[in-house]
């Protein structure tokens, strides 16, 4: 009998079960277990009833596309909103072009936009909209199909990428008096801004920062050490209240507009905590790569560049998304300087008498928006780990 | 310039009263040598007596504090000039192989030619092609460090280091992480390069491949060069008490 048992051991596990077998084995495998299991259902089951009875019920959801395109831009103007769209229609275009040419995860991704657009394109909004919804749609799929096994332009898009950043925020911005002040952009539009800024711009000033306090000379590791200690040692907010307040007081000649200070301040926060994820990464790589590395001849930048950084970052992944995540949430902490991003749209529609009383609509809406963004790049970090077949090789 | 690889008196590396620290700890204590081109020495002695940090000051993976190393005519210095050059002249083998584990094997090979070299992409593939046929693992190209042996890691990293054409080739204990089935298939590589003609200094135990392929053996022994023989000499009439324990201790199992 014992034999007997052995070479059932010895099977592969199965890999489908059935539901009531799962639940069986998961949930239900003893006796305390049937007990949690049942505590927690009867708990979830109550909390969804609430919420759902509230959900479809008691609440006033017309407050959200009474003010979706508040949510969406701010205050941004009417009648420049082909702005906006256009800077969608270059994103379309890049991703397109990606998608055809790198495939694979990029893919998906240009699949997935183009079906939030083609959403949009059939959602009951104002005719004009939905004809942007509509362009949207046929940009990101011709530039796919344009796209499609042009390996050769590769350099050419990524190029594509970086020029991209200036040009977004040119057309954002217009010039002088026909274009559109900073001041003017609001809601989702500008938590995005700042999200891409902060992110783009502080992952390299992170991975340079924890070169830095690597380094050998001792001035430049003192340097960067120093400045990520400090950054760290305070919260963004005073960091945002500084920006806000005592530049301006205390550098009067300098003008820079106030989104701008409030980009500064996300990046240069956000790149001492990429940094010491960075390091973290580093650190993990064994002395004899770089020794490899050095007997073929290769400099210190190279060695960096093509050894050391791709298995360094790469092993580093989730915590350098997990800090792209809080900066992305982060960003909302410019509503306290008086910015109207989404969460400041949000508290600036429920302090708007005409929707009183109306929190939980509003920030359950927010929330939910937040979420949706969070969670995707938190899901395209994991397929980023499989694609690089991180801890295969 | 003909015949230059066998003039006699034309020493390939010259040491001079070569002196390292590690803090207080005095790891090399006076090496005056030198190599000759196509020379094949192979250096032996007990664990921590300097063999690794002496054959690492060669390719300045460490530095010497005193005293003069000169490599193929170019003095060894804080001249990152030199250093580079040096490395593009002196290929290294390690004991535990030290692969890019997220580069394939063909990779692994190509990158220095590609970014040292400034070869094209495919002159590089081609050569590393044939470098892999010449270790015996054509059929393992496309696979990565991590999904071949250790015989087979230790056969791409001497690939690797051949792709630069190096003049010389340092080889640091390469048998020694070696499972024993594995290690038999890594010196048929080096017997092979012997035979090319390579000028080959090798940190090893394996006294049977140092008989067989040295011209000269070096006996370590705390941070000096205590014997330095042929190895007929050095095995049937070592000079020094050391030596003689150090052979009889090797030679036992
Ligand atoms: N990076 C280092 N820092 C400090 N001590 C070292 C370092 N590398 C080697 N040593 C010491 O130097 C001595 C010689 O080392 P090594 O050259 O590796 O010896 P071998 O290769 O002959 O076994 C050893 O005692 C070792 O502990
Ligand atoms: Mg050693």
């Amino acid at each position: 009998m014992e034999e007997r048992e052995f070479t059932q051991e010895m099977k592969p596990p199965a890999h489908t079960k059935s539901p009531a077998r799962w639940l069986k084995d998961n949930l239900f495998n003893t006796w305390y277990n049937v007990l949690l299991s049942c505590l927690v259902l009867v708990v979830l089951f109550f909390v969804f009833k609430v919420l759902l009875t509230w959900a479809f019920t008691e609440a006033k959801w017309g407050v959200i596309p009474a003010n979706l395109q508040l949510f969406g831009v701010g205050s941004y103007p009417r009648e420049q909103i082909w702005r906006v769209w256009s800077v969608i229609y270059i994103f379309c275009v890049l991703v397109g072009l990606s998608a055809g040419i790198w495939g694979a995860l990029t893919l998906r991704f240009a699949l997935v936009l183009g079906g939030i657009w083609f959403i949009g394109a059939l959602s009951p909004f104002e005719l004009s909209t939905r004809g942007w919804f509509l362009g949207a749609v046929a940009t990101t799929v011709v530039s796919l199909l344009l796209g499609r096994g042009r390996t050769n332009l590769r350099p050419w898009i990524l190029g594509g990428w970086l020029l991209s950043f200036p040009l977004i925020m040119i057309v954002l911005r217009g010039f002088g008096e026909n274009g559109v002040l900073t001041s003017n952009w609001g809601g989702l539009l500008l938590t995005l801004i700042l999200a891409v800024v902060g992110i783009v711009v502080s992952f390299p000033l992170g991975v340079f920062l924890a070169l830095c306090r690597q380094s050998d000379l001792p001035a430049i590791r003192w340097i960067s050490t120093a400045y990520i200690e400090a950054v760290r040692g305070v919260p963004l907010i005073t960091i945002l209240f500084m920006g806000n307040i005592l530049v301006p007081i205390f550098m009067p000649g300098l003008d820079i507009n106030q989104v701008l200070r409030m980009m500064l301040g996300i990046t240069f926060f956000s790149a001492a905590y990429m940094a010491e994820n960075v390091r973290g990464g580093l650190q993990g790589i064994p002395r004899g790569q770089h020794e490899a590395a050095q007997a073929v001849g290769l400099n210190y930048v190279q060695t960096m560049l093509f050894i050391v950084l791709p298995q360094a970052l790469r092993s580093v992944i989730p915590a350098i998304v997990g800090q792209f995540i809080a900066l992305f949430k982060d960003t909302s902490l410019v509503a306290i300087i008086g910015l109207i991003d989404l969460l400041g749209v949000a508290r600036s529609v429920i302090a708007n008498p005409d929707w009183f009383g109306l929190q939980a609509e509003v920030y359950l809406f927010a929330a939910i928006i937040y979420f949706i963004f969070s969670y995707s790049m938190s899901y395209g970090s994991q397929e980023i780990e499989t694609a690089l077949g991180v801890g295969e090789h | 310039m003909a015949g230059h690889e066998n003039a006699p008196n034309d020493p390939i590396i010259i040491c001079e009263d070569v002196h390292k620290w590690f803090d207080d700890f005095h790891v090399l204590r006076g090496i005056t040598t030198s190599f000759q081109t196509g020379e094949r020495a192979v250096i032996c002695g007990p664990s921590g007596s300097g063999k690794s940090t002496f054959i690492r000051t060669l390719n300045r993976l460490e530095e010497h504090q005193r005293g003069t190393i000169i490599v193929d005519g170019v003095e060894l210095s804080d001249d990152l000039r030199n250093i580079n050059l040096i490395r593009q002249e002196v290929g290294m083998v390690f004991q535990q192989f030290n692969l890019f584990p997220h580069l394939s094997n063909l990779q692994n090979i190509t990158l220095g030619p590609i970014r040292v070299r400034k070869m094209t992409k495919s002159e590089a593939e081609e050569i590393a092609l044939s470098l892999l046929e010449r270790v015996d693992i054509a059929d393992q190209a496309y696979k990565y460090p991590s999904e071949i042996s250790g015989g087979q890691q230790q056969r791409v990293a001497i690939a690797r280091a051949l792709a630069m054409e190096p003049k010389i080739m340092l080889f640091d204990e390469p048998t020694s992480a070696l499972d024993p089935e594995m290690i038999t298939e890594v010196l048929d590589v080096m017997r092979e390069l012997a035979r090319s003609g390579m000028t080959m200094l090798v940190v090893t135990h394996e006294m049977g491949f140092a008989r067989e392929v040295a011209d000269r053996i070096l006996f370590f022994d705390e941070g000096a060069i205590v014997e330095d023989a042929a190895p007929a000499d050095f095995f049937d009439n070592p000079q020094h008490e050391r030596t003689k324990l150090f052979i009889s201790q090797t030679l036992q199992h």
